[in-house]
């Protein structure tokens, strides 16, 4: 073997000699043909000393001069010279042949034909599959303590290829070396590499994957892990089926992973993978062994990041859960899981999509373990939730309360599963689905049941078709049944016209009350249900029949129906006390108003009423600022044509009628669309808007003994300001609403910094209404400070605050300001000498 | 926004009655036309009320032309005539059915069956021209149907549900011969919101249905669609079908916005089928295709009965101690 290294040594340096200096290409192909002999040239493996050899810089030298002399294009059309060349490139050492081939590419100043050349070349080497020739080499060589520069160097050039030739050729750059190309090439090469390295491991030869470990960290590192894995992962997964050494080399080679990549890769992984037991294949028990993987694993996947799929975090909690090793750990994050969801400061400042995420992998968590590991930690788990619950059904905003709910109800029954179930009330959506889905435990196995919708869904539309074909049948049937003579009748039966059957109600039992005063009696003392039922229904439609009525008792009639009890299962009864609210506050908004705003901040009420007071108070000044709402100027005028409307048919029948046979009569000479004006009218909510306002804005910093705004009872506080904002919209256009605005401004201004995003929210769709509803001169006139005032905090929740309803709003507000300042500042008018 | 072109046509407001009975000064609780009176031309109509008296009125005259009084103050709750003679069968809760003579202006009891129920139940009869003819009557058990031939009043059988089947008291009968075969059936609503098929001859059940939740009220039968139509105290009608292996079978239900039918009736012609409502109204659907026409929304308190005439005028009798008589959709 020693004997051979001179003679190798000797023809680089005569080939170098040659190729440098000598014009005669003769002498050129000799010698190089005397290398290439030497060396072993196609299909004969060289020995080791002479690859040794091979791995010197003259070598490195000869290659670079090839290099350089094949892009030039070789003096003279010597083919035989030139595929000589080639084959050193693409047949001989694939480590030294790439870099030569990069350095080639990167002393290129920019495209030309001898960077297209040597691209051609790399191309070539490519698709022969060097680059795993390439990775073998190294993967052998690490056996010896290997040269680290020479290393770390076919490293940043193999993975940063694609961005070295983008940068060389611009936009001729080849498909071969784009990114979603390249790196799935690399995916495959690494495979066959890997291959190797089994094959020698089985034949006795010492190996190691540190090379493929680099370049795979490396390129997840560069985030181009779905590329990669996309390949690598099935082609694993297939190959470490049933076959021990395979899943050796395989934990081997993610074990070797660099620790600043772990991340990066193992991220990726759980991503690629179709399910937990494959994931559990690929890596073995790399998360008990490798601090820094069961860092990634239980805290950073689960914590820190939330962007992941359900199905990534079901491949990583499934993977905890599949050894006995690491089933400890899948409890610690279960605890911690828990810890986090049921944290206060958690659930005031992570985003929904955290808490989603969190609540998700409790309830998977929950699916994998079983009884005795929960009975161990019952307590702690206890305590955690209970505190979570509390928490979660304090706040105001309603897809944290069913969180809240969801996961209590799954978690108390796993950890009490012989107790009475705990349950909520919540309506079932998409969301709640899913997570029941979760916890649901699944099949050992792991196979995602996916085949479960399709089959509900036949069941479902069985009995259905069943009965279609049955009514089908008996169809048929009938007219067989009856003699064939009657066709004829039954096609004249179809001609005849129902009548109108539009008066078709529901029976009402009990005599309605005719009066207003009768209703009021009714309500507020009658013992008798059914007539108390009725006054209920009733009172609407007396209400706005007889304003003048009203009016006489209005403050007292609202007093009754705010302390209106439901005393029997009466439908809608909500619905209809409100109404018949609203319509009291409309009939006599004043004084109504008056009474209920002042209610509003009294003793003794429940949060339930105050809230309802509210809501009338919106829902009727929505009603008085309707364009078009029947005046009440005509209902005074002709009292009789106002009583008959509700119920009656006739007029509007005699008006369509009247109006078609004018149509019919008339000629028109445009035959556009007959408009109808928009009805209009001045805003009746202008007169009274401040008594709906003021008195409510007034007092919510006193707090009483059952009642504590800016305390406890936030939720109210959160619906108020949603008034405030409804009712400021709502007075556009009226004269009060400047000095509304300002109010408004000022109380936003005290609450800016509130901790419920519910409040927020209200603060900021109020900062809205104000600049809808205050005249744009009057706002920059009088209210310039707060403007800016508000501009500066809006700007800041747009950008910083944690929820995400109140950035959009907050940028909502932000471009009305725009928009204003636009509308001030027409770009049209000249600015500047 | 105006579309060109026609509006749809608005449905025609809901009718009126056509003329009002009045005076039967009790609760009316049945009723029944007899075809057209040979000598003028009009048919009469037969109202029987909660005071035991059965009126008859000219529907020309529009006035009570008789009044008989044979249910000592007990309510009358069935009449029919036979079509052989001027003969008036009436059901009262004295438990007694009478059989009036009215020919020739005579207004007697000639013959009277013993009735063994107080319960609601209707009786039937099934007449041909033949003298003979058959009756059928709830029986002295309280499911049981007696089946009597008349005019002798021999008892034929009685109809009893086999043992252990809960069905409850017979609420409505109705006797029907099919064309092809001699042999009489039977339809039977019960108690239990079942409808059954009996085989008078052979004294059994051919077939049963439960289309109702509450007990049924009343029921008629199409012999020429095979079909029949049932009302209940619940909030539905169903719509049931007879095959030819004699087999019921529910075509549909059709929903009611109130609960509680008293009692329905076809038409002659087999167009429109009427009911009558515990909401006090009176509904009309078009027979085959169930589709709603009308409701007649006139009494003020329960209507417990609906007739047709031959020529297709409906009568409709209410707690209210009025009847009205509508003209719809008349025949072409």
């Amino acid at each position: 073997m020693d004997a051979a290294r001179p003679d190798v040594r000797l023809a680089v340096r005569e080939a170098l000699h040659a190729l440098r200096s000598s014009e005669d290409d003769g002498r050129v192909l000799s010698t190089l043909e005397a290398l290439q002999r030497l060396v072993g040239g196609a299909g004969s493996p060289a020995r080791a000393g002479e690859r040794q050899e091979l791995a010197t810089a003259p070598f490195a030298a000869l290659l670079r001069d090839l290099a350089g002399k094949l892009s030039a294009g070789w003096p003279g059309p010597n083919a035989r010279l030139e595929q000589l060349g080639r084959s050193f490139f693409l047949q001989g050492p694939a480590g030294q042949a790439f870099l030569a081939l990069m350095e080639c590419v990167e002393s290129a100043a920019g495209p030309s034909s001898r960077l297209m050349k040597t691209v051609q070349l790399l191309a070539t080497f490519l698709s022969q599959g060097r680059l795993a020739a390439l990775m073998e080499e190294q993967c052998r060589q690490q056996a010896q303590p290997g040269p680290g520069l020479f290393q770390e160097t076919l490293l940043v050039r193999v993975v940063g290829l694609p961005d070295q030739l983008a940068n060389r050729l611009q936009r001729d750059t080849l498909d071969a070396f784009l990114p979603q190309n390249y790196f799935p090439l690399l995916g495959e090469q690494l495979v066959r590499a890997l291959q190797t390295v089994v094959d020698s491991l089985r034949a006795g030869l010492d190996c190691a994957v540190g090379f493929a470990s680099q370049v795979l960290g490396k390129v997840c590192v560069q985030g181009r892990q779905k590329e990669i894995l996309g390949v690598l992962v099935p082609r694993l997964t297939a190959l470490t089926q049933g076959s021990c050494l395979w899943q050796r080399v395989c934990w081997r080679l993610l074990e070797q992973v660099p620790n600043r990549a772990l991340e990066a890769t193992l991220t990726g992984l759980a991503e690629a993978v179709t399910g937990p037991e494959v994931l559990s294949r690929l890596l073995g028990n790399l998360v008990v062994r490798h601090r820094k993987a069961q860092f990634v694993m239980t805290q950073k996947l689960l914590f820190l990041q939330y962007r992941h799929s359900t199905r990534t975090l079901q491949s990583l909690l499934g993977y905890l859960a599949m050894d006995v090793q690491r089933r400890p750990l899948l409890v610690q994050a279960l605890k911690e899981l828990l810890e986090t969801w049921g944290s206060s400061s958690a659930i005031r400042h992570a985003p929904l999509a955290q808490q989603r995420y969190v609540s998700k992998a409790i309830l998977i968590c929950l699916a994998h373990l079983g009884e005795p590991e929960l009975r161990g930690s019952r307590d702690e788990l206890l305590a955690s939730m209970m505190a979570g619950v509390k928490c979660r059904l304090d706040s105001s905003l309603p897809p944290v309360r069913r969180l809240g709910m969801i996961v209590a109800e799954v978690l108390s029954s796993r950890l009490h599963p012989e107790g009475p179930p705990l349950r909520f009330q919540y309506d079932q959506d998409d969301l709640s689905r899913e997570m029941l889905a979760l916890a649901a435990p699944g099949p050992a196995g792991g196979s995602s049941p996916e085949p479960g919708p399709p089959l509900t869904a036949v069941a479902e539309e069985t009995p259905t078709e069943m009965e279609d074909r049955a009514a089908e049948t008996l169809d048929s049937s009938i007219p067989q049944g009856g003699p064939q003579g009657s066709d004829s009748e039954l096609d004249s039966d179809d001609e005849l016209v129902p009548y109108d059957m539009s008066g078709d109600q529901e029976l009402q039992r009990g005599k309605a009350p005719q009066y207003i005063r009768d209703c009021l009696e009714a309500l507020s003392t009658s013992e008798d249900v059914e007539r108390w039922e009725a006054a209920l229904r009733a009172l609407e439609g007396l209400v706005c029949r007889s304003p003048e009525a009203t009016r006489e008792v209005s403050v007292e009639l609202a007093k009754v129906l705010l302390h209106l009890q439901e005393r029997t299962c009466v439908a809608g009864f909500e619905g209809l006390r409100q109404r018949g609210l609203v319509a009291v506050v409309v009939a006599d908004p004043a004084r109504v108003a008056e009474y209920l705003t002042s209610q509003f901040y009294a003793l003794n009420y429940s949060l339930r009423q105050r809230m309802d007071i509210l809501d009338v108070l919106t829902l009727a000044a929505q009603e008085l600022s309707r364009p078009g709402r029947p005046g009440r100027t005509s209902q005074q005028g002709s009292p009789a044509l106002a009583a008959s409307q509700p119920g009656s048919t006739t007029a509007p029948d005699w008006r369509v009628l009247v109006e078609e046979r004018i149509r019919s009569k008339t000629r028109r000479f445009s035959k556009g669309c007959p408009r109808r004006a928009l009805a209009s009218g001045p805003n009746e909510f202008n007169s009274v808007a401040g008594h709906f306002f003021f008195p409510l804005i007034q007092h919510f910093d006193r707090p009483l003994v059952t009642f504590d705004l800016l305390g406890d009872d936030q939720l109210v506080l959160g619906r108020l300001i949603h008034t405030l904002g409804a009712l400021m919209y709502l007075a556009v256009n009226t004269t009060v609403a400047v000095s509304m605005g300002k109010a408004l401004l000022e109380f936003v201004w005290a609450l800016r910094f509130h901790v419920d995003p519910f409040v927020r929210q209200g603060l900021l769709s109020a900062v809205s209404s104000v600049l809808l509803s205050v005249p744009a001169e009057r706002l920059l006139g009088d209210l310039p400070d707060e403007l800016l005032e508000a501009r500066s905090w809006l700007a800041e929740v747009a950008e910083k605050d944690m929820d995400e309803d109140c950035r959009l709003l907050a940028v909502k507000s932000l471009l009305l300001l725009e928009r204003l300042r636009d509308k001030l500042l027409p770009p049209s008018s000249p600015v500047g000498p | 926004m105006a579309a060109p072109g026609h509006p749809p046509p608005l449905p025609p407001p809901p009718p009126d009655p056509q003329f009002v009975l009045r005076g039967s000064q009790a609760a009316v609780c049945a009723l029944h036309f007899h075809g057209a009176d040979e000598a003028q031309g009009h048919p009469l109509l037969f109202s029987g009320c909660q005071s035991g008296l059965v009126h008859i009125w000219s529907l020309r005259t529009r006035r009570p032309e008789a009044t008989l009084d044979g249910h000592g103050g007990q309510c009358v709750t069935w009449l029919h005539t036979l079509p052989r003679g001027h003969q008036l069968l009436s059901q009262g809760r004295d438990l007694r059915l009478c059989l009036w003579s009215l020919a020739e202006g005579r207004n007697a009891v000639v013959d009277s069956v013993p009735l063994e129920s107080v319960g609601f139940c209707r009786s039937s009869i099934l007449a041909g021209e033949q003298p003979r003819w058959t009756l059928a009557v709830p029986g002295q058990g309280s499911d049981e149907v007696r089946i009597l031939e008349m005019p002798s009043k021999t008892s034929v059988c009685t109809l009893k549900p086999e043992q252990g089947a809960k069905l409850g008291m017979p609420m409505c009968l109705r006797l029907q011969q099919a064309d092809s075969s001699p042999r009489p059936l039977l339809l039977a609503g019960y108690e239990d919101g079942s409808v059954a098929l009996w085989d008078v001859s052979e004294r059994k059940v051919c077939s049963r249905i439960a289309c109702h939740e509450e007990p049924v009220m009343g029921l008629d039968f199409d012999p020429q669609r095979a079909r029949g139509v049932s009302g209940s105290a619940g909030k539905a009608l169903a719509v049931w079908s007879v095959d030819g292996q004699q087999a019921l079978q529910v075509c549909r239900t059709h929903p009611l916005t109130n609960p509680g039918i008293a009692d329905l009736a076809l038409r002659p012609d087999r167009r429109l089928l009427a009911t009558a409502g515990w909401d006090h109204r009176v509904r009309v659907f078009h027979w085959r295709t169930m589709k709603p026409l009308a409701v007649l929304a006139f009494h003020s308190a329960t209507v417990n009965c609906v007739a047709f005439a031959s020529d297709g005028l409906l009568a409709a009798g209410s707690k209210d101690q009025r009847i009205s008589v509508w003209s719809l959709y008349p025949r072409t």
